[in-house]
Formats: C-alpha cells, structure tokens, sequence
C-alpha cells in the first residue's frame, strides 16, 4: 500500500472517531481493521488531534495486544492458550499449529500469509480446545482437524 | 403448511457448525429459519428445535450432512425416532433441572426481536421502574439481595444507592462485558442469546440513578456478540426503548459498545474505566471508587452484564420472587458455566447452594475423557484448583472463602487425571506476567520470578529452599498488589502446591 493511502486511512480514522467520548481506542481499532497495523509514523498525526503526546499515544498502541506496529499477514490463526482448552488437549493443538505454520507466536510465516497469535480465551469453552481465523472461531478441535484447517487456508491462496 | 426451525446464531455453536446445518436448512421448502441464542446445552449444539403441536422438539449435535437423513425420520413432523431426537427441549434433564431466571430467555426467543423480547415479558421491568422514584429502584435491587456477578460479589443495591446519592449532573453506567476469564462464558451466552435483557438492565440502572449514557465495554474476543448488540440497540433505539424521552416518559438513556483490545487487566473495573478513556488500562487505586469519581471523573456504576441481565426480572417479577432462591448472603440464582474436560459443558443456572459434585457429576456427566477428574478450577484463571476432597462444598459465595476458593463469575473447568499441576502453576504465573498492567511491582517482577522459581523447582534445582521462595513470592504478590490479578494469581499457585505437590517433585 502507497504512503499516502495509508496516510488517508488514518486521517479517515481520525475525523470518524475524534468526536466520541474517550476516541483513541475506536482510531485505534479503525486503523488496525483497515492497514493490518498502527503506522508508527502516523502515530503524531493521531496524537495531535486528540491533543495528546506522541509517547501517550505510543504508550497505548502498545499496552494492547491487538495493536500492532507492524503489518500482519494476510490471515491471523489465534490459538486458545488458556484453562479449558489446556484440559482438552490444547497444549496439543498450540504444538500441532506451531509444526504446520513453521513459526511461534507472534511471527508471520515465511510467504507473509499467515500470522500466528496466542488468545487467552475465546469464550467458546464449553467446546474446547479453540482457534479463531481471522474473524471464525473453530471448536472441539483435534490436531487434525486444525492441520485440515490450515491445509484448506494455503490451498485457497494458491 | 410452514414450518419453524431454531437454530442458533450464537457463536459457540457456529464454532461446531451451526451456520452450515442453517444454511442447509435454509435450501428447504416451506419452512421458516429463526436464528436463535443457544439454550446452554453446548455440548448437543449444533442443536436444531423444531416446533410442533407439542412443543418444541430437539435434535443434536446435528451436522449438516446428517440433515437428509433427519428429514427422512421425520424431523420436519417432529417425529422421535431418529438417534439424534433428544425428544421435547423442555424434557431435557439438564435444562429441565434449572432454575432459570437471567437465562429464562436463553435460546427460546430470537435475540433481536422486539416482538419476541416483549412477548416474553420484556420491558415490564423498564415499564414498572419508570412509575418508580430512583430511590425506591434502588430499595428494590436491594430487597433482591443481587449481588455482583462479575467476581467481586459486591451488593449491587449498594452501588447503585452510592451513585444516586453522589452530587452530579453527569453520571455514567458501564457494563463490563470484558468477560476474559477461561472457562467463562455465561456472559457472552447472554449478550448472544438474550441482549435485551442487558439493555434493559442498564436502562433501568440509568433512570434509576439519573444517567443518560451507558456504555458496554465488550471484549473484542466476541465478534457474534458486537454485532447482535448493535443490532438490539438498533431495534431499541428505533422502537423509542433508547434515546430521549422513552416511551414518553421524560427520561433519556444513550448507549454504546466500545471494542476492548484482548487485555485481561481491563475486567478490572478501573483499568476498565481508563481503556473506556482511552487510556493504557492501568489500574486505579481506590479510593476514589468509581461510584463517586468513575468514567471521566463522574459517578458511574459499573456492573457486570449478568448484574446488570438480573435487573429486569427482578423489576418484572418483584424482588422477593428473586431473593426466595438460594442460601445465606448469597441470594438468587448464579449461572454456572461446566467446562474443561467434561462429558457435558454447558451453562447451568441454579439457586446457590448447589454442591460442586453435583455440578460435575450430576450436570457434568464425569470426564469427557472417560478418565478420572483430578482437579477443578473454580472462578477463573485466578481462583485455586480444588482437589476431590473439596466437591461437597456448597456453591455460595461464603462457604468458598471459608476454604480458601472464590466463586468469581461462576466458571468451572476441570481436569481429568492426566493434567500436571506444577505445569498448570506455571502457567499462572506465566499468564499474569504476560497480563499485568505493570503498575505494582509484586506483580509485574514477581510473576517473571515466579515462572523461573516454578521452573527450578520442577528442575529440582535447590527444590526445598525454592519451594520455601515461591511460596514467599506469592505471599507478597498477594498482600502487595492493588487488584485481583497480582493479587490472586497466588492462589492457583499455591493450591496446585497443596494439593497436589507431588507434580513438582516429578
């Protein structure tokens, strides 16, 4: 994406947001959804127009997990790490996705398409262990199924 | 003739394949698709209900291969022959058992249907509270004994007086649907099953204490639940059940979800309160509680979204209806979430007082693997792992800290025999350092040195003097932090210890 576009999606995000009541998280949020990361170098333009300094809001995209510096991939896998998937056989299926991706939390894969990220918890432990693709979240999973599921996510991009 | 299928919208159970058995549905002649919330029963869902002369009748778990041959068993006439027939949806035992009040709605109604909502006693709650003084709201939720959902366990009678006491012309109501605990879900069931439930809990918390804003901090984790609020809040708004002058009554109330950004620490209610700003979700120290100087600086309550879920029926069905359920100080029906290693997790809401054992063995039906159950974690990932020879105790807020347990927001998630304790002490430690907020030092350093501390006592390196440090480092955590998370962490911790120090010396 051309600077400039991305310039234009953070102003966008801006004057959408700049009137609500406490605006920096909604920006935040639009600007994640839309460019896939916070661009450091658009953090001063947020910051003046909000009024606040460049270190307070630097300070907030980086307390949150889900705001990040730099793009992610094309796809983010997010593997439940927390209590009632570990009693199904979730440290099975944090190995399994780990061995197919070839990469550990946090890190992209090699071709940029898939990121890998711990969640603590999804809400869906009743039918644990669970992942969540992008906005999809999958249930009583086994180390199958998850290799199936990310078998089917290379096999749509090529 | 047309017929009516449920299925549900929620989001566990389009985890398990809901929306491929809808869609497939859907390809049918004559028959009409609600999208329901689910009824709890997660371990049957996908669960389609069919509705008959009889009744509603149940079949589950469905995939959408299995369809054809349901319909050729009859399904669409509600015949009960097929294997998957769990027979009228009423009957089912687990349900059946229930006490529900907060869930009464669960999965019978589609969740964005005003004319379902208000067929099923929607809003007489809101209607009632509107002929009512803000004092004598608050005498109500007081005489019903509620209290908070959201772990805390504070009266929420209390709270509420305080706010409507505080001096002020803006004042604020703040659901907290950051619902980040493991084996919780009962707030997301009720946002995906029944949101105007919370709508109208926080309307009336509005009118009662004198605020025309409300805002739902909802975790972004919960995707299905974002949309079917805004959805309602749509339906609301337009249906004059929102926004200025309701139903004519002269009173305003505004409401709004903001999107959390995956951070533990923001359950916390003040954490919550600074991310609502805008802020890093650090938390606050109290005083100033947040009844008196909350969101902005001004008098807000903040509840829980089961709280705040209560209110309604409390308001509809009178506040004795509510408080003639359960035991002692704990007064009504607590949702309880069954999840883990069991053979049926699901949402079990009941009066307190239920036995632990009951919950596991009689609801639970015993390990999903068919292995022993070793340990159970009750109230999230904070709450101690308790061993067999605590199941007997009542479920209710008092006899749990009379052991050394919480009850927290009502999540169970069990173990069966295979689990390693020392590993599952580690992981507190390990997830408290990754969540702190960094505030208090005994928990952002203290979690770093507890995992290390875990490690070379599972190394047995030096393991008796490590021993002796951890437990050291976990009394200070307890003692020297402002909020539950350094807190609390300790006593996972220390249970798994305890109880089952054996794993640490493998």
């Amino acid at each position: 994406m051309i600077a400039s576009t991305k310039h234009q999606a953070v102003l966008t995000a801006i004057n959408d947001n700049k009137e609500l009541e406490g605006a920096l998280l909604p920006i935040l949020h639009q600007i994640q959804h839309d460019l896939g990361h916070i661009p450091s170098e658009h953090v001063a333009d947020i910051a003046e127009a909000l009024n606040l300094s460049r270190a307070e809001v630097h300070g907030v995209v980086s307390f949150y997990h889900t705001f990040t510096t730099k793009p992610h991939g094309q796809h983010v896998i997010e593997v439940c790490r927390a209590e009632s998937c570990q009693a199904k056989g979730g440290r099975e299926i944090e190995a399994a996705v780990k061995e197919a991706l070839g990469v550990d939390y946090e890190q992209t894969t090699d071709d940029g398409q898939i990121t890998l990220e711990p969640v603590y918890c999804l809400g869906n432990c009743a039918c644990s262990p669970s992942i969540k693709i992008d906005s999809q979240i999958y249930g009583r999973l086994t180390t199958q199924s998850v290799e199936d599921l990310i078998q089917s996510l290379r096999s749509e991009q090529h | 003739m047309t017929t009516t299928i449920y299925i549900p919208r929620d989001s566990a159970a389009i985890s398990v394949g809901a929306d491929f058995v809808a869609n497939k549905l859907a390809q049918l002649d004559e028959v009409e698709i609600i999208r329901n919330g689910s009824r709890g029963l997660f371990w049957l869902e996908p669960m389609v209900e069919v509705q008959t002369d009889q009744g509603r009748i149940a079949y589950g778990p469905v995939t959408a291969d299995q369809i054809d041959g349901l319909i050729e068993a009859g399904m669409l006439e509600g015949k009960q022959d097929h294997a998957l027939c769990l027979g009228k949806t009423d009957d089912i035992p687990y349900l059946a058992k229930q006490q529900r009040l907060t869930f009464e709605r669960a999965g019978l109604i589609d969740p964005v249907s005003l004319e379902d909502y208000t067929a099923h006693e929607g809003y007489q709650g809101l209607q009632r509270a509107l002929g009512m003084t803000g004092q004598a709201c608050v005498d109500e939720v007081k005489a019903s004994g509620l209290r908070g959902r959201g772990g805390a366990a504070f009266p929420t009678g209390i709270k509420w007086q305080t706010v409507l006491d505080a001096p002020g012309e803006k004042k604020y109501i703040v659901c907290n649907a950051d619902e980040g605990d493991s084996g919780t879900f009962a707030d997301r069931l009720q946002m995906e099953a029944d949101p105007f439930g919370l709508i109208e809990g926080m309307t009336i918390a509005g009118i009662t204490v004198g605020a025309d804003k409300g805002y739902i901090y909802l975790r972004e984790e919960y995707p299905h639940a974002h949309q079917i609020l805004n959805e309602a809040i749509a339906n609301a708004e337009q249906h004059n059940w929102l926004g200025d002058n309701i139903q004519n009554s002269g009173k305003h109330f505004h409401l709004e979800v903001r999107l959390g950004a995956k951070s533990y620490i923001c359950g916390e209610e003040t954490a919550l309160l600074e991310s609502l700003e805008g802020k890093r979700g650090v938390v606050r120290a109290k005083p100033p509680l947040p009844a008196l100087e909350g969101l902005f600086g001004k008098p807000t309550i903040v509840n829980n979204v089961l709280s705040l879920s209560s209110i309604p029926g409390i308001f509809a069905k009178g506040a004795a209806h509510y408080a003639d359920f359960g035991m002692g100080r704990s007064r009504g029906t607590m949702p309880f979430q069954l999840a883990g290693n069991l053979k049926q997790p699901g949402l079990v809401e009941l009066a307190f007082g239920v036995t632990l054992r009951e919950l596991l063995e009689d609801f639970g039906g015993g390990s999903a693997s068919g292995r022993p159950l070793r340990a159970v974690q009750v109230g999230g990932p904070l709450g101690p792992y308790m061993p067999e020879s605590q199941w007997d105790t009542q479920m209710d807020y008092e006899a749990l800290i009379q052991i050394g347990g919480m009850l927290g927001h009502g999540g169970l998630v069990a173990f069966d025999d295979s689990v390693d304790m020392a590993e599952q002490a580690r992981f507190s430690m390990e997830f408290c350092a990754e969540e702190s907020c960094g505030k208090c030092t005994p928990c952002r350093v203290g979690a770093v040195r507890g995992v290390e501390t875990i490690d070379k006592i599972r190394a047995n390196d030096e393991r008796a003097q490590n021993t002796e440090l951890l437990k050291n480092l976990c009394n200070t955590m307890e003692k020297g932090s402002l909020c539950a998370m350094g807190g609390m962490t300790p006593f996972p911790v220390m249970s798994a210890l305890n109880h089952f120090g054996e794993d640490f010396e493998k």
